[in-house]
């Protein structure tokens, strides 16, 4: 499958992902993020429910401490 | 455009600041200057020795309501402005009440389990208003990582999107003031189309 995530095309030897799956084979470890699966707003508790699918644009933002 | 017509455009709109910290406080007196018409201001905290670094605070101040004490500045700046304060903690159940009939929202906390609160909060129960966020400003230099990413109509970041502040790595006023200020430059981007656009 090929998905564009945060505006790049990436292609997983799958044929659909959770958004957890997704985090963990891009080895996305730093936990304050935020994710979009075609614009809409995954929440954390949904992340392993939450499914991505071929064509799907996925957006995900690292939330750093200071302001 | 001239200046008067962009004045008479962004008089028409009003800005929520989410925290008036280091990102808070030069986001306003930005948007104050070039004459953003009504402010919402929330923050729970007073104005410290400390803050003086990086935020948009006098001497004069330490001990007063954030809030306050910003209020007090911008009206220096631009009598004619109006500005709305509340001295909350804000949450997911009062973001939808504070930012209610806000054109534009600027997140401009210090903590990242705040700036994930408030953009579930404000896409869940603001739908449609755009939310600028800042994220990655600790620290100095490396002005060439400072980016502003468009996630979509609602959603926007300024920031480097890597730094964290520490002990180690503050909050220093020049990269804070360089993101605030980004996240003010969105604002006008934004109120201006949204103004030509009902033309």
């Amino acid at each position: 499958m090929k998905i564009i995530l945060n505006d790049r095309e990436e292609e997983f030897e799958r044929e659909a992902m959770s958004v957890s799956e997704m985090l963990d084979l891009k080895k996305f470890s730093f936990r304050m993020r935020i994710v979009k699966v075609n614009g809409k707003l995954i929440s954390r508790d949904d992340y392993g429910s939450s499914v991505i699918n071929d064509g799907d644009k996925v957006q995900m933002i690292y939330l750093m401490s200071g302001g | 455009m001239r200046l008067s017509e962009i004045e008479d455009h962004l008089r028409k709109f009003r800005v929520g600041i989410a925290g008036a910290g280091g990102l808070g406080s030069n986001c306003a007196a930005a948007l104050a200057r070039i004459g953003v018409g009504t402010m919402v201001i929330a923050d729970f905290d007073r104005v410290e020795q400390s803050n003086l670094s990086r935020q948009y605070y006098f001497s004069g101040q330490t001990g007063m309501m954030k809030t306050e004490a910003l209020k007090e500045n911008l009206v220096t700046i631009k009598p004619e402005i109006q500005i709305l304060t509340f001295q909350v903690k804000l949450d997911r159940e009062n973001i939808p009440l504070v930012f209610a009939g806000c054109d534009v929202i600027v997140e401009a906390f210090d903590k990242s389990d705040m700036k994930e609160m408030i953009i579930e909060s404000v896409q869940k129960e603001l739908p449609g208003v755009p939310l600028i966020i800042g994220s990655g400003l600790a620290g100095w230099g490396r002005n060439e990582l400072l980016k502003f990413r468009k996630i979509d109509e609602t959603l926007y970041v300024c920031g480097d999107e890597v730094t964290e502040a520490s002990d180690d790595l503050p909050t220093m006023a020049p990269r804070v003031g360089i993101v605030a200020n980004m996240q003010a430059n969105a604002v006008v981007e934004i109120l201006l189309r949204i103004s030509l656009k009902a033309m």
